[in-house]
């Protein structure tokens, strides 16, 4: 059995690899810069480039920290009233069409459609540990201990396909940089994410067939 | 399209007022609860500056020795394929990687190209259509220590990528 103790465990390992990719991006980044430097004599600009970097990153979190209190703070008046979860009520009939082996008062269909709320509504923060806890309750539902269940799969890729409403920082960083109309892009974010994420619908319905099909050696990661 | 203008203007003022009227009305205390998330955001902010210093040096000393070029030259074929300009290159490499060195790159890619010129629409449009895959898989997938992941990454990466084309293409067609 897994309790939550060892997932944390396994979630720091599992973490570390992202880490590890960017380590090596971040390291791959300065020295070929570094040495690309060299080669055309722009080591000047490179010198520049490091001392104004520490200003840009302290400004970008400056930024962004007025929004991040903001949103935070009207988003947690949302959590208190009860306003998310009824969200979350409303949309239960949907996502039960979507997942026919998650029965339908079981508490993963909660989770899941809670998560999706709150990544809706630009909560990133609030969403991660209701996320694991989707995936808890899913993985009880799940009969094979290491591979991921239909349910699994569908949940993760349409949280990764990012169905947002209102993307704080991006609005927050469009105003920084002096734009005329920074929540001009709205309609555009809401077109594109919709799209994304029936893609991602349509691409595993997709991979369902292919996987009985037996295409499978292509696939598997 | 008039429409949708009013609706983008609307979009954030509407969504306060009817989660303070919601508060107001199932007499949760407003101002002391939004204090209380507040607090949360200053400490997201406050955990993220080291993370945005390190990555503002590696994209500058990238971008300014020249390197950046090189590596949008090599890929541009590809992205001019699917129809993408070059500028989005790097964004494009980066998103699914990292949520905060994304919006450095966008911090520094809207200074450089103007956030309301096509490739900072579209850059804008990307950043808040996509998400860190590789982050949300591993993080998902490792709380409960499932190995197999099955079709998750591939589906993943192919819903990433119609956001990116969908985000260039709506940048284009809507003003």
């Amino acid at each position: 059995m897994y309790t939550f103790r060892t997932g944390i465990i396994e979630l720091i390992e599992y973490k570390s690899i992202g880490i590890y990719m960017l380590n090596y991006l971040w390291l791959a980044m300065i020295l070929l810069g570094v040495v690309w430097a060299v080669v055309t004599g722009r080591l000047g600009d490179v010198t520049k480039a490091v001392i104004s970097s520490a200003e840009e990153g302290v400004q970008l979190s400056i930024v962004l920290l007025g929004i991040l209190c903001l949103w935070s703070g009207v988003m947690k008046i949302a959590q208190k009233s009860g306003l998310i979860r009824s969200l979350t009520n409303f949309s239960k009939v949907l996502f039960a069409k979507l997942f026919p082996d998650v029965p339908e008062n079981h508490s993963a269909l909660g989770a899941m459609v809670l998560t999706f709320a709150a990544n809706f509504l630009g909560l990133g923060n609030a969403a991660t540990p209701l996320a694991i806890k989707a995936m808890e309750e899913l993985h009880k539902l799940n009969n094979r201990r290491d591979t991921a269940s239909d349910a699994m799969v569908l949940f993760i890729v349409i949280n990764a396909s990012c169905l947002q409403f209102i993307p704080t920082n991006v609005i927050a960083l469009r105003e920084a940089a002096g734009s005329a109309n920074a929540v001009a892009i709205l309609p555009h974010v809401w077109i594109s994410s919709f799209i994304s994420t029936i893609i991602a619908i349509i691409f595993y319905y997709l991979f369902l067939l292919m996987e009985k099909r037996r295409d499978y050696a292509l696939w598997h990661l | 399209m008039a429409f949708m203008s009013v609706l983008s203007e609307a979009a954030i003022p509407a969504v306060i007022i009817a989660i303070l009227i919601v508060g107001a009305w199932k007499n949760v205390p407003v101002f002391d609860t939004f204090l209380e998330g507040a607090k949360e955001g200053l400490a997201t902010a406050i955990r993220i500056l080291p993370v945005l210093v390190g990555i503002m040096l590696a994209i500058n000393v990238f971008k300014e020795s020249g390197a950046l070029d090189i590596l949008v030259d090599l890929l541009k074929p590809v992205v001019n394929f699917f129809g993408i300009p070059e500028e989005i290159v790097p964004m494009a490499i980066l998103r699914p990687i990292s949520g905060s060195a994304s919006l450095g790159l966008l911090s520094r890619q809207l200074k450089e190209y103007g956030p309301d010129s096509l490739v900072g629409k579209i850059l804008s449009v990307m950043m808040g259509s996509t998400e860190t895959i590789f982050y949300t898989v591993a993080v998902y997938f490792g709380a409960i220590g499932v190995k197999k992941t099955r079709g998750t990454v591939w589906i993943a990466l192919i819903a990433g990528l119609a956001g990116m084309i969908s985000s260039v293409i709506v940048c284009r067609l809507l003003p």
